[in-house]
């Protein structure tokens, strides 16, 4: 606040912009490579540069691109992708959900803006840089970041799709997802129940996937882990320690 | 041609209104309750763990211990965990799967 001098303030929604761009810069490491995959992956299947473009434009979403490639590759109809796509985004209604306390006073352009940018990572950012208790905040530390993450997607895609399968198929590029989303969970496991939802979350995920539930085990790792961190959240923060429970595992320490 | 641009959208759309779901509801809600934020705080953790464990111990479809992405994935986690560092994490892990991938005996 107590800057030197007086130069011109810089608009209200400018700094926040900025640190978001700014924390989502890195993350540019593995956006960009998993772009050129989601450009060359359509690219290969004849779709053309433009409909790699455009899905990166509209649907912005890696993980489902990729799979509804996979389903039109095949054969499969529109419908049929669309409802690949929709599946593996069933996620983006929990983030939906999980960001709407923070921007109840934005307006709904701003919002909405919000939403279309909101992706995995910019969505982990957001959390850990508003919360972790439910505040009005600024809406454009995401936007900030999705449009980096957005102008690097679809430009990476574009990329991808006009080089085509030339690029090296021996390179893991495609680990650089799951690493990224390490970085953003590994930090909020300081917790009990942070740890039991992404135990839960993760374990349920591999069952599910393990029991032929395919697109839908991501959001059935989610679901579970929820409920899980939710029930040992409630346990450890009950007044009282819950004494109708029974005892298992008394820490000492506590 | 155009059955892609139909699929594109159509998961187009259905993904932005699940993104703009409860966002564009937001001025309706009131204060939230305790016990809707004590849920709502448990989704990063959840979905973060349901997208990267699969990757980690089923990256070719079945359930696999032995193999270079989920050593290199917890090489990557106890990296993330002292460094905090997207681009040390990103790096090492790469560089570290690509090593594994190679040398591993089949």
């Amino acid at each position: 606040m107590t800057e030197q001098g007086s130069p011109p303030s810089p608009p209200p929604h400018t700094s926040e912009w900025r640190a978001g761009a700014r924390a989502a810069a890195p993350l540019l490491a593995a956006v960009v490579p998993f772009g050129l995959v989601a450009g060359a992956t359509p690219a290969a299947a004849g779709f053309g540069v433009a409909a790699a473009v455009g899905m990166s434009t509209f649907v912005f979403a890696g993980a489902s691109q990729l799979a509804m490639t996979d389903v039109l590759a095949g054969g499969g109809s529109a419908l049929v992708a669309a409802m690949a796509a929709w599946v593996i985004n069933l996620r983006m209604l929990l983030y939906s959900a999980s960001l709407a306390p923070f921007l109840t006073h934005e307006p709904l352009r701003r919002r909405l803006a919000v939403a279309y940018l909101t992706v995995d990572q910019n969505y982990a950012l957001a959390i850990s840089h508003w919360g972790p208790r439910t505040r009005p905040a600024d809406g454009s530390f995401m936007i900030g970041a999705g449009i980096l993450l957005g102008v690097a997607w679809v430009a990476s895609t574009a990329i991808g799709a006009a080089l085509g399968t030339t690029m090296p198929e021996e390179l893991p590029l495609d680990f650089a997802v799951p690493l990224v989303f390490l970085v953003l969970l590994v930090p909020a496991l300081v917790t009990a129940p942070a740890v039991a939802a992404s135990v839960a979350g993760g374990g349920v995920a591999v069952a599910s996937a393990g029991a032929g539930f395919g697109p839908w085990s991501v959001m059935a790792g989610a679901m579970a882990g929820i409920a899980v961190g939710t029930v040992v959240d409630w346990l450890g923060s009950a007044p009282g320690a819950t004494p109708d429970e029974p005892a298992e595992e008394v820490d000492p320490g506590e | 041609m155009s059955d892609v641009w139909l699929a594109i959208a159509l998961a187009g759309a259905g993904t932005f209104a699940m993104r703009a779901s409860f966002l564009a509801a937001a001025n309706h809600l009131g204060e939230v309750p305790p016990w809707a934020s004590r849920v709502l705080r448990q989704i990063p953790p959840a979905a973060l763990a349901a997208i990267i464990l699969p990757a980690l111990v089923r990256p070719e479809g079945t359930f696999d211990l032995f193999q270079p992405r989920l050593a290199a994935g917890i090489l990557a986690a106890l990296i993330a965990w002292w460094t905090r560092s997207v681009l040390a994490t990103l790096v090492l892990g790469l560089a570290g799967v690509t090593v594994l991938e190679a040398v591993w005996p089949t």
